[in-house]
């Protein structure tokens, strides 16, 4: 065996010219169905990425109303005796396999009791949160300090902005220190955060934007959980924050702690229910719609290889009579039928691996040019790389197959008379 | 008796006629002999060395090979035998030119299934035996004629064959060559290798011990001539 590939190798070694041109059906072929693939996985990739956000793998389980989203705002009160999710409930989610961590937040978007000043800061969400929101959602502190336990147990009228609402209200000025008024109660604020990981949605065009563009452009005010009930509530319903373990856990983590959450509320309350955030599957669909286009063409770069392929079965068959000698020959000197069809089937076969190998570099190449020129995320699949070979290294096998029983089955004495 | 033909006939269909080749063939060859089938083209000769050389199957009659009836076996084990029991040479050489003289000669030893070293040690010893020690990396388009066939000579007999079958071993051959490659297969007979050649060349037949005549698919022993 290994001593017919390396004969293979001579043989098609001491053809170069003719070798090429027969691997080049293949090599076309595979190139093009590696740079699609690439494309697709690509396109996936960035698909993902653009509504997973910064990958830290975290998912919001909001209370919804009637399949819409539930907020409480200016206009809206919050539904009357709805119990906060306690402690048991969040060790509870904890122990899930699939999440790493969880936590709490009430949210109030379009107050109008927000002043800095005399500026209305309607557009900007309000959020009360746990001691480690900020860790699990993926804030840092840029500027002053975080929230610390005394700010929880001594209900401390604190703040911490976002670095959009710090922007937006203070511009230039240095916000620590300065007073935000909220439902007429002063507020200190304390700290501005970013977001860890910076991630901007890559937009390549108009129905990217709506897709994924966020809106809260205004950015979130942070205060410590327990000083909520100073300016909002105290029964209002709360919303988490979960961080799955890794982006494939998402799915399973936002369905348990659904059901966590909603089996705590099931005996009160039937309007609303907790909804995980299903990025997934809307990244899901968008990857289909995607995919549906670039299959077709899959399907249209197969048909290169299949070409690809019948010229190597010409190749071969002009082979096996150039040939008819050797082939008479080895009959002659002991080979078996075994043998001579092992040798032409490993050689189609080392041709087309040859010509794989070459199809899925040149795919590569291929598909980065097409990033460099259209701007299309590419990815290679190492998995489809490894796939492409081995699928040309099998077309040279079905296709050589002909040739090769036309070689094992010729007739010795009339293969060695022919000069 | 290593090589025991009995009333071999072999016909060809050619159209609607038969054409008769082999007519009646008889031909006992002991271990060791050196014997050369002489007849002039079309008498049969290469059919019947076909037949010796199991490439084809007679009509009908009988053939042993050191004992066996080989006209019974498959075409799986008319391998075997082709590759451990019989040497050929042919006229024209048939060396792969693209593999060097030591590939050449190693070739039959991959189908018998020796291991690389071993494959290379001894075809390297074949290659001395046949005097072309200084030529092993050679291609044939680099070997002259003599030396080519002496590489030939060194394939057949690399897996230790019983018989050394040779096709008009010399008829492309200068005088010179072909008077070598004949001190070769004299000094093989000397070592023990029984040797069958088939020439329609009278002069070389003369350096077998024992001549054959075939003429119309008739064989004849030549008497007289054996002993020189």
């Amino acid at each position: 065996m290994l001593e017919n590939i390396r004969l293979s190798f001579q043989g098609i070694w001491s053809h170069k010219m003719r070798s090429f041109l027969t691997m080049l059906g293949i090599i076309i072929g595979i190139a093009s169905i590696i740079s699609i693939a690439s494309t697709i996985k690509g396109t996936n990739e960035q698909i993902k990425n653009n509504l997973i956000g910064s990958g830290n793998n975290t998912l919001s389980v909001m209370i919804y109303t009637q399949g819409y989203e539930y907020h409480i705002d200016s206009w809206s009160k919050a539904p009357a005796g709805f119990c906060e999710v306690t402690d048991e409930v969040c060790e509870q989610i904890r122990e899930l396999d699939s999440v790493e961590n969880v936590t709490r937040y009430n949210e109030r978007q379009y107050s109008e009791s927000i002043f800095y000043k005399n500026t209305s800061l309607q557009n900007t969400s309000v959020r009360s949160i746990d001691t480690d929101y900020f860790e699990t959602v993926g804030y840092t502190i840029r500027t002053g300090r975080n929230f610390i336990d005394s700010d929880y147990e001594n209900f401390r009228k604190v703040l911490i902005l976002d670095k959009t609402a710090a922007d937006n209200i203070f511009a230039n000025e240095n916000p620590i220190g300065k007073t935000i008024e909220i439902s007429g109660k002063p507020f200190t604020v304390v700290g501005v955060v970013d977001q860890t990981k910076k991630f901007t949605p890559n937009i390549n065009n108009v129905e990217d934007y709506y897709t994924y563009a966020n809106t809260d452009a205004l950015g979130y005010i942070f205060m410590p959980k327990a000083s909520w009930p100073i300016v909002y509530e105290y029964d209002e319903p709360e919303n988490v924050i979960v961080k799955a373990v890794s982006v494939d856990d998402m799915e399973d983590a936002g369905k348990k702690v659904e059901d966590i959450l909603n089996a705590t509320i099931a005996s009160y309350q039937t309007e609303y229910k907790y909804k995980a955030d299903d990025v997934l599957q809307r990244a899901q669909k968008l990857q289909d719609m995607s995919a549906a286009t670039n299959n077709q063409l899959i399907w249209i770069a197969s048909i290169s290889l299949l070409v690809g392929g019948i010229g190597v079965m010409n190749i071969m068959l002009v082979s096996v009579t150039e040939r008819t000698n050797e082939i008479g020959l080895k009959k002659a000197i002991g080979a078996r039928k075994g043998s001579i069809l092992g040798q032409f089937l490993t050689e189609a076969a080392v041709l087309t691996s040859i010509g794989g190998v070459i199809g899925v570099a040149s795919g590569i190449g291929m598909a980065q040019v097409i990033n460099k020129v259209s701007g299309v995320a590419v990815s290679i699949d190492v998995v489809i790389s490894g796939i492409a070979v081995v699928f040309s290294m099998l077309i040279g096998i079905v296709f050589g197959l002909l040739p090769s029983i036309k070689a094992a089955n010729l007739d010795p004495i009339e293969a060695l008379r022919r000069e | 008796m290593i090589l025991k033909l009995e009333h071999i006939y072999k016909d060809y269909i050619q159209g609607k006629m038969t054409v008769p080749v082999l007519k009646d063939v008889c031909l006992n060859v002991e271990q060791g002999e050196y014997v050369a089938i002489m007849g002039p083209s079309g008498s049969g000769k290469s059919t019947l060395m076909n037949i010796v050389g199991c490439l084809d199957r007679p009509t009908s009659g009988s053939y042993e090979l050191t004992g066996r009836n080989v006209l019974a076996l498959n075409e799986r084990q008319l391998a075997d035998v082709r590759l451990h029991n019989i040497g050929f040479v042919f006229q024209n050489f048939q060396l792969l030119p693209r593999m060097t003289a030591l590939d050449n000669v190693a070739l039959p030893l991959i189908y018998a299934g020796v291991r690389k070293r071993a494959r290379r040690a001894k075809a390297k010893e074949a290659l001395i035996r046949v005097g072309l020690e200084d030529r092993v990396m050679f291609k044939p388009t680099q070997l002259s004629g003599g030396q080519k066939q002496r590489v030939a000579i060194a394939r057949a007999m690399v897996n230790k064959p019983d018989i050394l079958l040779a096709d008009e071993p010399t008829g492309a051959l200068d005088s010179k060559s072909s008077k070598q490659v004949m001190e070769l297969f004299q000094k093989l007979n000397d070592e023990g290798v029984t040797v069958i050649m088939i020439t329609h060349d009278s002069g070389i037949a003369g350096y077998a011990k024992r001549v054959v005549t075939i003429f119309d698919g008739e064989l004849a022993e030549q008497k007289g001539e054996t002993e020189q």
